[in-house]
C-alpha cells in the first residue's frame, strides 16, 4: 500500500467522519423561524398535577443542545455578560456552581434557559428583554456543557479569553447521577 | 513554630543576598529611601492612646473592642498556667451556615449576636443558666442580595452604644434596634442592590455618629462612607471616594502628606473619563476614631474592575487611608497605599492607634498590616509614613518609597494584556485580609494572623452591566513559599521584626484577641480554637469546634464576675465560600481564584454558625 493511498483512504475517512458530525456544527439560522420565547421549564423532580410525567421538551432543546456553534457562542455570552464573575468557570462564587450535578432549578436546557430569562430568588439576575431567545438558548447550551453533559466533540477545546484555569475539556466533572442522564 | 532569633534573621539576609546576587528574578521587597527609626527609650514600647482605649469595664461593646481596635481584654483570670482546665460554658446555634465574621457583643449580661445573611440580631440572657434566647430581631433583608455580594454573605458585626444596637443589613441597611426591648428605633437604605452595593462592614458609632461604609468593589459600584444621627439615622454627611472634591468632602482643610495625593478633583483626573463612577473604592472594612482630634480613620477598597489595563492612572482615592472629620466628614489627609491597584489590593484592613516612643517623648500613630503585604506605621496626625516593612513574602512589589510614600511595583509582576502573570506574592486577597490583628499594650506586640499565598492571574476586559459583577480577571492562587497557607505572627511595630510565628496549614481567616493574661485566641478553618502565650507563641489550649472557624473571638466578664472567652464557627467568606456556597472544587477559578488555594477545606470542614462559650471551672 502505497503512502499516497493511505493518505486518500484517511482523507475520505475523515470526510466521513465530518459529516457524520455535521448536526453538532450546524448553524440554525435558517431553520423555521420560532417565536421570540422563553418557555417557563418545570424543575424535576417535581408533582405535575393531573399526569404522571414532566411535559416533553420544548423543541428548540434539540436545535441547541449538543450544537458546537450553540455552546461556542454561550461560551463568548458568558464571558461578555459577566456570568463568569458570579459563576467563575463553572465552580462557581457569588453564585452556585454549573460543573456539578446538583441543579436548584433542573438541569434541562429548557429549565436552565428558563433561569437565565426569568431570575431566581435568591440572587439570579433575569435577563429577559435583555438578551434575546436565540441567545438565551446558546448560554444554555453552553452552561450544561460546564456539566459535561454534551458529547465531547461538540465542546470547544479552548477558552475564549484570557484564563489561569484549564481548558473546559480537560476539566474533570463530577459524576453525573442517572436522573440527570435519564433527562437527556 | 519558629521564634526569630537575630542569627536566624542574619543568615536570612545573608541568604537573601546571595539569592539576590545569584537571581535577580526573585525580588526581596523592602522599604528604600531613609527609615524613621525612632531613637529607643530602654524598655518602652507602643502604647494605645488612653481616649480611644479606654478602662476595661468588662462588656465587649463593639467588634475593635475600643475606638483604638486593639481587640484586647484587660481581664486577666485566665492564665497560661490555668488554661489547661478552660472548657464550654455553653453553646448556642444561630441556625445559618454561611461564613460567620462577626463577634458576639456583651453589655451588662445580654449578648448580642448578629448572623451572616438573614442578619438575625438574637439577645441571650446571661444571667441565667444556658444562656436562653430574650429575644430575635429579624430585619428580612431582601433575597436578591446574595446575588451581588462578592465574597460569601457575611456580616462583620454589629455595635452597641446608648441603649441601642446598631448593624448593617446585606441588602444596604442599616438598623438601630434598641438593646432591651428589641424593637426597631430606626432603620435608613442606604445602598442599592440593582446597583449591586451591599453592606457587611460593622458600624462604628463616635460623637453621636453612626459610621457605615459600602461594598462592591468588585461590582462596579462608587464607594462611599456616611454618617448617621444615632438617634435618627438621618443622614449628616456622606462621602464618595470617587468623583469631585465636593463629593469626596474634600476642602480647605485637606493636607495630605505626599505630593501623589494633592491636586484638584484628583478623583476624576486619575481615570479614565467616566471610570469613576464606577470605579469602587468602598469601604467595607474597619474605622478607628481619635476622641482627641475628633478624626475618624478608615481604608478604601480596590478600584474596579480587578483589570487594571482598564483604569489607567492612580484610581483615586482607592487603596488608601481617608483621615476624616466624624461631624462633617470633611477630609483631612490621605494616603494611597496602592496606587493604581494591580492585584485587588484593597486598603481596608484595621487600623491600630497606638503612641510610640519618639525620641524623650511619644508619637501618635496608627499601625497597619496592609493587604499588600507591608507593615504600615503612619504619623495619625498628616499621613507620614514612618516605616513599611514586609511581614510576609511579597514579590508583586519592590518596596515603599518614604520620601514620596508611593508603593513601588515589579515590573514582571505588572499585569499585561493577553498573558498570564504567574506566581503573583501575595495573592489578591493579600498577605492579610479583613481578619483584625489583636494589640496588647503589655507586650508592645501586634498579633496578626494572616495568610500566605500566591497566585497566577489572567485579565480579560470586563464589561459593565449594572447589578453583575465587574472584574474582567481570571486567577487561580495557591500556597505561598513554604506550602503553609496561613501565619500567626507577633510582629513589633517599633523594631519591625516579627517576634515569633506560627505556621498554619489553612489560611487564617479568623481574627485575634489577646488578653491581660498573657495569652493570644485565633481559630483555624477546619474548626481549631487555639489559645497561645503572647509571649512565645507556645500552644497552650485547644479546642475542636464544629465548623471552621473564620469569627472574632472576645472575651468578657460575666454577671458572676468570671472572665469567659466567646466565638462563633461558622466556616465561609471569601477563604471557605467553597464550603458555605457548596462550590465545585473542580474549577481553579472558582471564588475569584480562592477555590484553588483551599481545595481541601470541603473535606476538613462543614458549614456552621455555633456560638461557643468558654470559662474556667469553679
Amino acid at each position: 500500500m502505497s503512502s499516497r493511498f493511505r493518505a486518500s483512504l484517511a482523507l475520505i475517512g475523515a470526510a466521513a467522519l465530518m459529516l457524520s458530525a455535521c448536526d453538532r456544527e450546524e448553524h440554525h439560522s435558517r431553520a423555521k423561524p420560532l417565536g421570540e420565547t422563553v418557555p417557563a421549564g418545570e424543575s424535576p423532580p417535581t408533582i405535575f398535577p393531573g399526569s404522571s410525567s414532566p411535559p416533553p421538551l420544548d423543541v428548540r432543546a434539540s436545535l441547541y443542545d449538543n450544537n458546537a456553534n450553540a455552546i461556542a457562542q454561550g461560551q463568548q455570552l458568558y464571558l461578555q455578560m459577566n456570568c463568569v464573575g458570579c459563576h467563575s468557570h463553572g465552580g462557581g462564587g457569588m453564585g452556585p456552581p454549573l460543573m456539578d450535578d446538583e441543579w436548584r432549578y433542573g438541569g434541562r436546557i429548557d429549565q436552565i434557559a428558563t433561569t437565565i430569562a426569568e431570575g431566581r430568588p435568591n440572587g439570579m439576575p433575569a435577563w429577559r428583554g435583555k438578551l434575546t431567545q436565540d441567545q438565551i438558548y446558546d448560554l444554555a447550551a453552553y452552561v450544561r456543557s460546564l456539566s459535561g453533559l454534551p458529547s465531547k466533540d461538540a465542546v470547544s477545546s479552548r477558552a475564549e479569553g484570557m484564563s489561569a484555569g484549564t481548558p473546559q475539556t480537560l476539566t474533570p466533572h463530577a459524576e453525573m447521577n442517572n436522573s440527570d442522564t435519564a433527562q437527556q | 513554630m519558629r521564634r526569630v532569633s537575630t542569627a536566624v534573621t542574619i543568615a536570612g539576609l545573608i541568604a537573601a543576598a546571595a539569592s539576590l546576587a545569584a537571581c535577580n528574578k526573585t525580588p526581596t521587597a523592602r522599604s528604600v529611601g531613609p527609615q524613621n527609626e525612632a531613637p529607643l527609650v530602654g524598655g518602652a514600647h507602643a502604647l494605645p492612646p488612653a481616649a480611644a482605649a479606654p478602662a476595661d469595664d468588662g462588656n465587649w461593646t463593639m467588634p475593635g473592642k475600643n475606638y483604638a481596635q486593639t481587640r484586647f481584654s484587660a481581664l486577666n483570670q485566665i492564665t497560661p498556667a490555668n488554661i489547661g482546665r478552660l472548657s464550654l460554658a455553653f453553646t448556642f446555634s444561630t441556625g445559618t451556615t454561611k461564613g460567620f465574621e462577626a463577634p458576639p457583643l456583651v453589655v451588662n449580661g445580654t449578648m448580642y449576636v448578629i448572623t451572616p445573611y438573614p442578619n438575625y440580631l438574637y439577645a441571650l440572657d446571661l444571667t441565667k443558666p444556658g444562656a436562653p434566647t430574650k429575644w430575635v430581631f429579624k430585619p428580612k433583608p431582601a433575597a436578591a442580595s446574595q446575588g451581588v455580594a462578592c465574597c460569601d454573605v457575611v456580616n462583620r458585626g454589629a455595635v452597641y452604644d446608648a441603649g441601642k444596637i446598631f448593624f448593617n443589613t446585606l441588602d444596604g441597611q442599616t438598623f438601630a434596634v434598641d438593646a432591651n426591648t428589641g424593637q426597631m428605633a430606626w432603620r435608613t437604605q442606604l445602598g442599592d442592590i440593582q446597583r449591586g452595593e451591599t453592606i457587611t462592614m460593622a458600624p462604628l458609632v463616635a460623637n453621636g455618629k453612626v459610621l457605615v461604609g459600602d461594598s462592591g468593589g468588585e461590582m462596579g459600584v462608587r464607594g462611599w462612607m456616611a454618617a448617621l444621627d444615632e438617634g435618627s439615622g438621618k443622614v449628616v454627611w456622606k462621602a464618595y471616594h470617587t468623583g469631585p472634591d465636593k463629593n469626596v468632602l474634600i476642602g480647605p482643610n485637606f493636607h495630605p502628606y505626599y505630593a501623589m495625593d494633592r491636586g484638584k478633583d484628583l478623583g476624576v483626573s486619575s481615570w479614565p473619563p467616566d471610570a469613576w463612577k464606577i470605579g469602587g473604592a468602598t469601604a467595607w472594612g474597619w474605622v478607628s476614631y481619635d476622641p482627641e482630634t475628633k478624626l475618624i480613620f478608615y481604608g478604601t477598597s480596590n478600584p474596579g474592575p480587578w483589570n487594571p489595563n482598564q483604569r489607567p492612572g492612580d484610581n483615586k482615592w482607592s487603596a488608601g487611608i481617608f483621615a476624616r472629620d466624624v461631624d462633617t466628614g470633611q477630609a483631612v489627609w490621605f494616603y494611597q497605599s496602592s496606587p493604581h491597584d494591580l492585584f485587588d489590593h484593597d486598603d481596608i484592613n484595621e487600623i491600630i492607634l497606638a503612641d510610640i516612643p519618639w525620641g524623650n517623648g511619644r508619637r501618635p500613630v496608627l499601625l497597619r498590616p496592609g493587604r499588600n503585604g507591608f507593615f504600615y506605621v503612619i504619623d495619625r496626625r498628616n499621613g507620614e509614613v514612618l516605616s513599611a516593612t514586609p511581614y510576609g513574602y511579597v514579590n508583586g512589589y519592590k518596596g515603599v518609597d518614604l520620601r514620596s510614600g508611593r508603593l513601588i511595583p515589579n515590573p514582571d509582576k505588572e499585569p499585561k494584556p493577553g498573558r498570564v502573570t504567574r506566581d503573583i506574592c501575595p495573592a489578591s486577597p493579600g498577605a492579610k485580609d479583613w481578619n483584625p490583628a489583636a494589640f496588647s499594650p503589655i507586650t508592645g506586640l501586634v498579633y496578626i494572623p494572616h495568610i500566605n499565598l500566591c497566585q497566577d492571574e489572567g485579565h480579560s476586559e470586563a464589561n459593565y452591566i449594572s447589578g453583575t459583577p465587574y472584574v474582567g480577571a481570571d486567577v487561580k492562587m495557591y500556597a505561598g513559599p513554604g506550602g503553609n497557607r496561613g501565619v500567626f505572627t507577633a510582629w513589633d511595630p517599633i523594631r519591625h521584626r516579627a517576634v515569633w510565628e506560627i505556621k498554619e496549614d489553612l489560611p487564617l481567616w479568623s481574627p485575634a484577641l489577646a488578653t491581660a493574661g498573657g495569652l493570644v485566641f485565633y481559630g483555624t478553618m477546619d474548626g481549631w480554637f487555639k489559645a497561645v502565650d503572647a509571649r512565645t507563641g507556645k500552644l497552650l489550649w485547644q479546642f475542636k469546634a464544629g465548623s471552621g472557624i473564620i469569627g472574632q473571638p472576645i472575651s468578657y466578664k460575666g454577671p458572676d464576675g468570671r472572665q469567659y472567652i466567646a466565638v462563633i464557627a461558622g466556616v465561609g467568606g471569601w477563604a471557605g465560600a467553597i464550603v458555605s456556597a457548596n462550590m465545585d472544587p473542580h474549577d481553579p477559578t472558582g471564588a475569584l481564584g480562592f477555590a484553588n488555594a483551599v481545595k481541601d477545606l470541603p473535606l476538613k470542614s462543614t458549614a456552621g454558625g455555633i456560638l461557643y462559650v468558654f470559662t474556667l471551672p469553679r
